[in-house]
């Protein structure tokens, strides 16, 4: 009986999840171009096209670009969300309201429209951040290109994923944080320094698991990020200087239609990830098999 | 008590102005599409349309293949919607009341498959959809989309179905119901909540979703509107902002009111159980 039940999602799982990563497998073996692709035949390679990768110097900066901007990402997210999370214990209920449904406001923007309103913001001839930091003195920004550095590239795509990620985590956060008692909340508001101490001594270990999850699904998130970067720095400026893993693929596998290549990055892609989502997948089994 | 006052209201302060910038671009946008072109051209923004104008979404809805592909999308959704949510709800009973060999390992894959990049999956998806003639049709983007929806789907219905007293369920077995009979007439009503929750959450993930769309979709009259709004910049060389976040206002619609709905469900779901450590 409970095999009848899981069947049908089995059944489609394994044919159109199961067929294409043992077809990832088999592709990263060979030559599989747009010719290829017409004849739906590859000519088997071996480990060429890990080869090609592994010695592509872009690979290598595209890697560790990567991983400065997932922790850069991560860290912003995790960090600001937390603070987010206790200034929501901390304020009156009406401001609770408040800033807990603007922050699910900006939770349900979709990823493309949000890139749109970004690139309205920070449109160098009138875009409204330009004025604004001017009119803050904060320097001189009229027409200010922030898409004119790779670092600045960045920093935009940083600023708005985790614009787009904090609501998830301060909420989710917020949530774990009620089960903290109130005394000690309300405790630690007397005085600042013991207020810091019993944050890490009493509320962090309650809200741990909490965190570690949230982190690892920030991490596998930010790590293969796409949509943002690829559409708000925009396909002309799109390139080796500003790739980050997920624009890296999607350029040299699908857009040079090196289907082989390209599935050799699928690759060393899912082994860093799932070395990155071990504990995550670890917790989550244990949760379901207590149950 | 008077400085805990101070500090609350210090506090509050703080909540303002982090909501101001927070919301802020979401009110760019809405303000943006009600303005008139020479307020959204000017150097000097206009913070409120005081006489806002409803031509930019004249514009958005009369641009080429917009209601075309609104409406590939919402066939899109409501066909993985609907297929999701039969599927998963069998294999969530399954999971949440029988024990069975390969349940551990139905889990693990369940979770992992979650874990995967989307990006990573691309060349594999294109290439064997493309050998059966799924590529720029949308049978092939619904199919992509059910490996995204069945996992979370299944994981988050398996919640649902668990937090049902075991009782009522074998009361109805006492009453003389075959086990079948009794999860149609007590569980399902049961789980109509949570049924109602997941479909959402299938909703949004596939109304939102992006590199699938447009890598599986070439034609103009297939793609998505998500697809549609991305190539939106690109079309000229003076960007229309009025039309494209009268475009943006549109398309957010029908998520906000969904996502309003259920938000909770969904921060559920993803730390399932986690909260209660």
């Amino acid at each position: 009986m409970p095999y009848l039940l899981v069947l049908p999602v089995v059944a489609v799982m394994g044919t159109i999840l199961g067929y294409p990563i043992y077809s990832l497998v088999r592709l990263s073996l060979q030559r599989y171009g747009l010719p290829e692709l017409v004849q739906h035949k590859g000519v088997y390679i071996g480990l060429h096209n890990f080869g090609l990768v592994l010695h592509d110097a872009v690979f290598w900066h595209t890697l560790f670009r990567t991983i400065v901007f997932t922790v850069a990402n991560v860290g912003l997210t995790m960090g600001l969300g937390i603070l987010l999370a206790l200034l929501l214990i901390r304020v009156s209920t009406w401001v609770r309201i408040l800033l807990t449904a603007g922050l699910v406001l900006v939770w349900s923007m979709p990823q493309v429209v949000a890139v749109q309103v970004w690139n309205w913001i920070t449109n160098y001839q009138n875009g409204v951040l330009n004025y604004v930091l001017t009119e803050l003195h904060l320097g001189n920004y009229f027409q200010h290109n922030w898409y004119g550095t790779t670092f600045s590239q960045l920093s935009i795509v940083t600023a708005l994923i985790v614009w787009g990620a904090l609501p998830f985590v301060a909420i989710t956060v917020y949530a774990a944080l009620s089960q903290v008692p109130r005394e000690l909340v309300e405790a630690a508001d007397i005085d600042g320094a013991r207020s810091v101490r019993l944050f890490f001594d009493v509320t962090l270990p309650i809200i741990r698991p909490v965190l570690l999850i949230l982190t690892s699904l920030s991490i596998l998130w930010d790590f293969g990020v796409f949509t943002q970067p690829f559409l708000l720095i925009g396909q002309p400026h799109i390139g080796p200087s500003n790739y980050l893993m997920g624009v890296y693929l999607y350029e040299e596998g699908y857009l040079k239609t090196d289907f082989g290549r390209g599935a050799a990055i699928s690759i060393l892609m899912l082994v860093i990830v799932a070395a990155m989502s071990v504990v995550y997948v670890r917790r989550m089994v244990r949760i379901g098999d207590a149950e | 008590m008077n400085g805990r006052t101070a500090r609350k209201t210090l506090w509050n302060v703080v909540g303002l102005v982090l909501f101001v910038v927070m919301i802020f671009p979401v009110f760019w946008m809405i303000s943006t599409a009600f303005k008139a072109d020479d307020q959204i051209n000017s150097l000097t923004p206009t913070w409120f349309p005081l006489h806002p104008t409803l031509a930019h979404f004249g514009d958005a809805i009369h641009k080429p293949f917009f209601w075309n592909d609104v409406e590939n999308s919402v066939i899109v959704v409501a066909v993985t919607v609907a297929v999701a949510m039969t599927l998963a709800f069998l294999a969530a009973v399954a999971l949440a009341k029988y024990r069975f060999t390969g349940r551990k390992l139905f889990i693990v894959l369940m979770i992992g498959i979650q874990m995967l990049p989307g990006a990573g999956l691309i060349i594999p998806l294109y290439v064997v959809l493309a050998r059966y003639h799924q590529v720029n049709v949308l049978s092939g983007v619904i199919i992509t989309y059910l490996t995204f929806a069945l996992p979370f789907s299944v994981w988050t219905l398996r919640g649902f179905i668990l937090g049902i007293p075991k009782d009522l369920e074998e009361a109805a077995m006492v009453d003389g119901s075959s086990r079948l009979g009794a999860f149609v007439r007590i569980l399902l009503p049961l789980v109509a909540p949570g049924l109602v929750a997941t479909s959402v959450f299938a909703f949004i993930t596939s109304w939102n979703e992006y590199i699938f769309a447009r890598t599986l979709l070439n034609d103009q009259s297939k793609q998505t509107i998500t697809v549609w709004l991305s190539y939106f910049l690109g079309t000229s060389r003076h960007t229309d902002w009025g039309a494209l976040m009268a475009a943006s206002t549109l398309t957010v619609i029908p998520v906000v009111i969904f996502f309003l709905l259920v938000q909770r469900r969904i921060a559920f779901g993803l730390t399932a159980g986690a909260v209660r450590g």
